[in-house]
Parts: structure tokens; C-alpha cells; sequence
């Protein structure tokens, strides 16, 4: 296990789904949850991330999303 | 290890909402999908990269993206629709160190704001320029923009936009591309994630150029406006490849190792070079290290003809010959003679802040008109000076100092009528102490164009020194 992953800021996340569309994993996905703004926010889960970084530049918000690249990587 | 986070570029927190607190003063204002998200990460993530945030000033448009000031660590000016050019002009000039970012949107930038937008690329003006181009007046919900492409339907154009009725698209990338002044111009598009890559690249450029010096960038951006269009934010990116791209070709168009022609810095005169050119060694004297003790606000009133605006050029030089910081604004109609007009003077220890002046601590009334249209101006304690050659009234107002003087007879006196404004400008100086009048003697000779008035000049300061002696 890579230990990559993304950290989704729920409470910011707008659910325009345009990083669930981008990543070339799929280790994004929406989620069911309706957060404070009225989105159902993405949500991560997987084991495939690679921390390339996509769905962060494509995510038009500034804080939604961290990427986090495993130690072990 | 964090990899990417949010950049630090931005503000913590969005003081927009923040009195709300809770999520909305973290997010961005824009809609669920908006281009303007991923270029302000890009640009703050630069900003944070290159370690130039602090000397950056940010110019915001009109458009979605007015509230850029609210998310962008930076020194930040909002500017009018369209003018960002040349506020961003004013800036550089004036501070030599600053990068400067432009961003606008197509109505901002290829409508409004298309002459500024030439002629600031023309002068290769040392700015980066970001244009997200959406093509689509969005804010307003969603009107036709210039660059709106032929067919697609907006608001104002409910059937499609017609070449017959709005033109067609305007191509800025390829409109600037036909000037001498740009060092770097490139169209990229947000319509995927190697788009936004290469945005991310030529955002990186043109900043670089900018900390280089190197002149004019232009970078245009192919923006999706999922609400504008009424697309989901995927359809939109897919809109912009099928239907934008094919319009508006994605290419480097110019990227000039030399930089725009002609950049460099431009010779700045110091304080002391334009000190030495009004030339005045009286000043320091003059003053006695003496500040002021305020702003001196100054408005010089009466026909056109009098010399209104030379007394206030005068003044001005006078002021910073000594040393002082001072502006001149002029203001007239359009006729040279005749009309009234009046000029602005602000003078001060400190830079001058604004050039305007409302409230004068001194009013010096030529004419009758200018008295009764400035009077009530002046502020409590301030000095109104009286041309009583043409003003037959006294000042109504007895919370002012008045100084009563027959300037144009003394002028006509001296044989040189038109010389009332020097007379009258001799008593300013006389009055306040500050600038001197000494100085004034000596910037006389520097100031005036017609050499051979000079010397009358000199006189009507004399005859003047000797009215406020008796």
C-alpha cells in the first residue's frame, strides 16, 4: 500500500465532480452526505491514488483538496 | 507528505463572509465548476512559489472575478470596468519593484476595456495579463460577449450570435499578436487536465517574465462557465474542446527571449534630480526645517486667460523645488479663453495620496464667479485670497482669513496684465511662508517657457512683496 491519498475538505467542496472526472485512478467519487453549502461532496477511497496531483489543479476551489503522498511511496 | 495543498497565495480565511463564519469563508464566491477557481490556484501557487507575493499588486476587474481581492495575499486594487491596463500602467511606473498581474474576463478586457488593453500591450508595459476568456458577459447572467462564438446562443442573442448582426468573435491573443510591444502571448484552455497543466506552465511564464523585467504577457485561458452556458461543469469542459478550441487555436503565439521591445526600465528622476532641475538652494533655508504642518490644499479659480493653471504649475514647481511633494490637476471647459476654470495644488511633506481637492485650505479667487462658486469650500480656518481688482464683494464667511489684493491692477501696473496670477500666487506664498517666495524666484527663470518675461515676473513678485509689507 502506497499510503497516497487526497484529503477532501467536505465542508468546501462544491461537487462540480470535475476531479472525479480527471483522475486517471478513479479513486474519487461523490458522495451522499450534503454538506453546509447544499453540495453532496466527493468523497476518497481508494488504494490506487499516485498522488499525481490532477485533481488538485483541476479543482476549481482553493481549499478543498490536499494531496498527500505516502511515506512509503 | 503533504504534496499539494492550498496555496499560500491565498488568505486563510476569505474576509467576504467571513463574519458568517462556517465553510463560506473559506470558499470562493464563483459557481460549482468555474474556471476562475483553477487560474487563481494556479496564479496563488505561483505567487507562493516565486516568493513575490509581497510585491505583487493584484488588479481586479469587473466581472465574476471582481472579488479576486478578497482571496489574494497581495497589495490589491479593484479597478474600473475595463481599466486594468491602465491602472496596472500607473503602478508599474510608479513602483519600480512591484509585479504586476492583470486579470480580466472577456467582457472586461475584449469589450470595455479594448483600448486599454492595445495600448498597454503596444507600449510592451511590464505587466502579466491573465484573460479568462469564457465568452460570455457571466456575472450579469450570461449576455454576449465579444468573444462569444457565432451561433451560441445568450441571453441577448436568444437564436445564436449572428456575424450579419454582432460580428464575429474577437481574437485577442491573435489581435495583440499583430503588435510590436507583447514579449510573451499564449492561448491555453481549462477544457482538461493537460490544459490545465499548460495553463499552469504559461502562468509560470508570464509571472516569471514579470520578476525579469521582461516586459508585456498575455496569457488568454479558454474558461468554462458551466452556469453561463447552462452545462454541467463536465459538459462545459467538453463544450470548450468541441466547440471554443475550434475557434480559438491553443498555441504559444510569441514568446520573445529579448522581452517586449523597447523594456528596460524606464529612467526614473529622483528627488533629487528634479529638485536640482527647479533647482532652489533657498529651500532647506527657506523652510528652516520647518515641516507642514498639514496637506495644503490649494485652489486657484478664475477665467480662462488669467493664468489659472500656470500659477498652479508654478506653485506646484515652487513646492517641489523646495523639496515638497506636490500634485497640479487642472480643470476647464473645453474653450482656452473665457471659460472658467480653476486648478488643484496639493502640497505636503508626505507623498500626495489624491490630486483632487474638495475641501481647500486655500482658495485664491480671481474672479468673481470662481468666489461665489468656491467660497463655501474652504475650510474653517483657511485663507481665501481676493482679487480685488475684478471682486467687488466682501467674503460672506467670517471663519476664514481673507486677504483682500488688487492683483490685476498691480499687474497692469507692472505693464503686464496677464501677470496677475503671479502676483497672486506671490501672496499665497507670502502668507503661508512655506513654500518660500525665494524659492519661487528662483524657480521663475527654470518654470517659465517665454524667456523674456522672466524678468516682469521677478517684478510682480517684487511689487507683491511690497503690498504684503505695508
Amino acid at each position: 500500500m502506497s499510503g497516497n491519498r487526497v484529503e477532501v475538505n467536505q465542508d468546501l467542496c462544491k461537487a462540480c465532480r470535475v476531479c472525479v472526472e480527471t483522475c486517471p485512478q478513479h479513486c474519487l467519487e461523490l458522495g451522499s452526505a450534503i454538506n453546509a453549502l447544499g453540495y453532496q461532496a466527493v468523497r476518497f477511497d481508494s488504494v490506487d491514488c499516485t498522488a499525481c496531483g490532477m485533481c488538485f489543479y483541476v479543482c476549481p476551489e482553493p481549499g478543498a483538496l490536499t494531496v498527500i503522498k505516502g511515506e512509503d511511496a | 507528505m503533504v504534496k499539494h495543498a492550498k496555496p499560500k497565495g491565498f488568505y486563510d480565511t476569505f474576509e467576504r463572509k467571513s463574519s458568517q463564519g462556517g465553510p463560506e469563508s473559506e470558499t470562493t464566491h464563483y459557481c460549482p465548476g468555474c474556471g476562475h477557481g483553477t487560474v487563481h490556484k494556479l496564479i496563488a501557487e505561483a505567487l507562493e512559489d516565486f516568493g513575490i507575493k509581497d510585491r505583487t499588486v493584484f488588479l481586479s476587474p469587473v466581472g465574476c472575478s471582481v472579488f479576486a481581492y478578497y482571496y489574494f495575499d497581495t497589495g490589491n486594487i479593484q479597478c474600473s470596468h475595463g481599466r486594468a491596463p491602465a491602472v496596472g500602467t500607473g503602478v508599474i511606473r510608479s513602483l519600480d519593484d512591484a509585479v504586476v498581474i492583470s486579470y480580466q474576463g472577456d467582457g472586461d478586457l475584449a469589450g470595455i476595456g479594448t483600448a486599454e488593453i492595445v495600448h498597454a500591450a503596444n507600449r510592451g508595459e511590464n505587466m502579466a495579463v491573465f484573460f479568462v476568456n469564457n465568452a460570455i458577459y457571466g456575472m450579469t447572467g450570461g449576455q454576449l460577449a465579444p468573444t462569444t462564438l457565432l451561433g451560441q446562443e445568450t441571453t441577448t442573442t436568444p437564436l445564436g450570435r449572428l456575424a450579419d448582426r454582432e460580428g464575429g468573435p474577437i481574437h485577442m491573443s491573435e489581435m495583440l499578436d499583430a503588435l510590436d510591444g507583447p514579449a510573451f502571448i499564449e492561448r491555453t484552455s481549462l477544457s482538461n487536465a493537460a490544459g490545465v497543466m499548460k495553463t499552469r506552465k504559461a502562468v509560470r511564464k508570464a509571472l516569471t517574465n514579470q520578476v525579469e523585467r521582461r516586459g508585456f504577457s498575455f496569457v488568454e485561458i479558454l474558461s468554462p462557465c458551466p452556469v453561463g452556458w447552462k452545462l454541467t461543469p463536465i459538459q462545459s469542459r467538453i463544450w470548450i474542446k468541441d466547440n471554443m478550441e475550434t475557434i480559438f487555436q491553443v498555441k504559444r503565439f510569441r514568446d520573445r527571449e529579448e522581452g517586449s521591445r523597447g523594456t528596460g526600465r524606464m529612467p526614473l528622476m529622483g528627488d533629487e534630480e528634479l529638485k536640482e532641475l527647479l533647482g532652489s538652494d533657498h529651500g532647506e533655508e527657506a523652510r528652516k526645517g520647518e515641516n507642514l504642518e498639514t496637506e495644503c490644499r490649494v485652489k486657484i479659480a478664475g477665467f480662462g486667460g488669467q493664468g489659472v493653471m500656470s500659477a498652479g504649475v508654478l506653485l506646484a514647481n515652487t513646492a517641489i523645488g523646495e523639496g515638497l511633494e506636490a500634485t497640479w490637476l487642472p480643470s476647464y471647459g473645453p474653450e482656452m479663453r473665457g471659460g472658467t476654470a480653476n486648478a488643484s495644488v496639493v502640497i505636503s511633506d508626505e507623498p500626495v495620496g489624491s490630486p483632487v481637492v474638495n475641501r481647500p485650505t486655500t482658495l485664491l479667487a480671481m474672479n468673481g464667479p470662481s468666489l461665489d462658486s468656491l467660497e463655501d469650500s474652504v475650510i474653517t480656518g483657511g485663507l481665501i485670497v481676493v482679487n480685488s481688482s475684478l471682486i467687488n464683494r466682501k467674503v460672506r464667511r467670517d471663519d476664514v482669513k481673507v486677504v483682500y489684493a488688487p492683483v490685476s491692477d498691480m499687474a497692469a501696473e507692472a505693464g503686464f496684465l496677464k501677470g496677475a496670477n503671479v502676483v497672486m500666487l506671490s501672496l499665497y506664498l507670502l502668507e503661508k511662508g512655506v513654500p518660500g517666495i525665494q524659492t519661487l524666484k528662483t524657480v521663475i527663470p527654470k518654470s517659465i517657457k517665454k524667456k523674456e518675461l522672466v524678468e516682469v515676473n521677478l517684478k510682480l513678485v517684487k511689487a507683491a512683496e511690497e503690498f504684503h509689507a505695508s
